[in-house]
């Protein structure tokens, strides 16, 4: 019953704050929008026993990847009063394609050939179905250091190299400000610098 | 009584908001990227949903590597907007038109 309220409440919490997201005009407030949504979208996920992606998402999406958006954001200096055809223009199909992928969807689950009544039966699991000392963190790290050792590295070669494009990327040289140049700093020899000239010696007259 | 459907339905819905936001915002590409990483929320909670009723963990492992690579995804996406922009003073869908698609 309590998981029943909860799922509720904080779906309820998930789509509407996703629907206020695609719909206000300010960028900033879409994204804080967003942020709401991952919230109640974590707690789904604590729901199901998911606590280390409930945790990474908070973490990650709500105090990385949105902070990253509000940083863009800040920096692009929009013009937020802008003409508002293009949502009208385009908001029935976008609708309509909406209902459409949601009505797919909702019609693929009822059939009885897609397997999907195998679980309909099947309630949401509690804690108590896990032995004492259980952790979902512990579980995760076994395969991921294991099975998906592979894997795990070539995600961290793939965060690298977004790292390296990201900065090579927005990365901007301004051609008025004075830089040092280590290259030539370390490569410079005293001959360079100094040219040590002999003169003769003149006689006073 | 909570069953997958519940779950794969809520997945359903946030993927379709998803989607109709990518159609209805053409003047921000900013909140067409954040429609993104919506619809990717609604795949990672049908693998979570999956992954918990069929009391098998490797669902989840899925969703650390797609968190994983929508991170970079953002960030890249996010370094070409701020490029974008500084060439072209708009990140408005309509006006990138320079290629002629």
């Amino acid at each position: 019953m309590t998981e029943a309220i909860i799922f509720y409440l904080f779906s309820t919490v998930a789509v509407v704050s996703a629907l206020m997201m695609i719909s206000v005009r300010n960028p900033v407030r879409a994204a804080f929008y967003l942020v709401l949504s991952f919230f109640a979208s974590a707690i789904i996920w604590l729901l199901l026993q998911a606590e280390f992606l409930a945790i990474v998402l908070v973490l990650v999406y709500v105090g990385a990847v949105m902070v990253l958006f509000l940083f863009v954001v800040m920096m692009l200096d929009l013009n937020i009063v802008e003409k508002e055809s293009g949502f009208t223009r385009y908001f029935p199909i976008g609708i309509m394609l909406a209902a459409i992928t949601f009505f797919s969807i909702y019609y693929v689950l009822g059939q009885k050939e897609s397997g999907m009544d195998v679980f309909q039966s099947q309630p949401l699991s509690t804690a108590a179905s896990h032995v004492e000392g259980y952790s979902n963190t512990k579980e995760l790290g076994k395969l991921l250091y294991s099975e998906y050792v592979y894997a795990f590295e070539i995600a961290a070669m793939l965060l690298l190299v977004a790292i390296v494009a990201a900065i090579s990327l927005t990365y901007r040289r301004r051609p008025k400000t004075r830089h040092q140049n280590p290259d030539l700093q370390v490569s410079a020899r005293h001959e360079d610098r100094i040219r040590i000239v002999k003169i003769p010696v003149e006689e006073r007259k | 009584m909570l069953t997958l459907t519940h779950f794969l339905v809520l997945a359903g819905l946030l993927m379709s908001i998803g989607l109709a936001g990518i159609f209805i915002n053409r003047k921000n590409i900013i909140i067409l990227l954040m429609c993104v990483e919506l619809i990717l929320l609604a795949v990672n909670l049908n693998f979570i949903a999956f992954s918990h009723y069929l009391g098998n963990v490797e669902g989840q492992i899925f969703v650390f590597f797609i968190l994983t690579v929508a991170a970079a995804e953002a960030a890249i996406g996010l370094a070409i907007l701020v490029v974008l922009f500084r060439r072209r003073q708009s990140i408005n869908v309509d006006e990138l038109d320079s290629l002629k698609g």
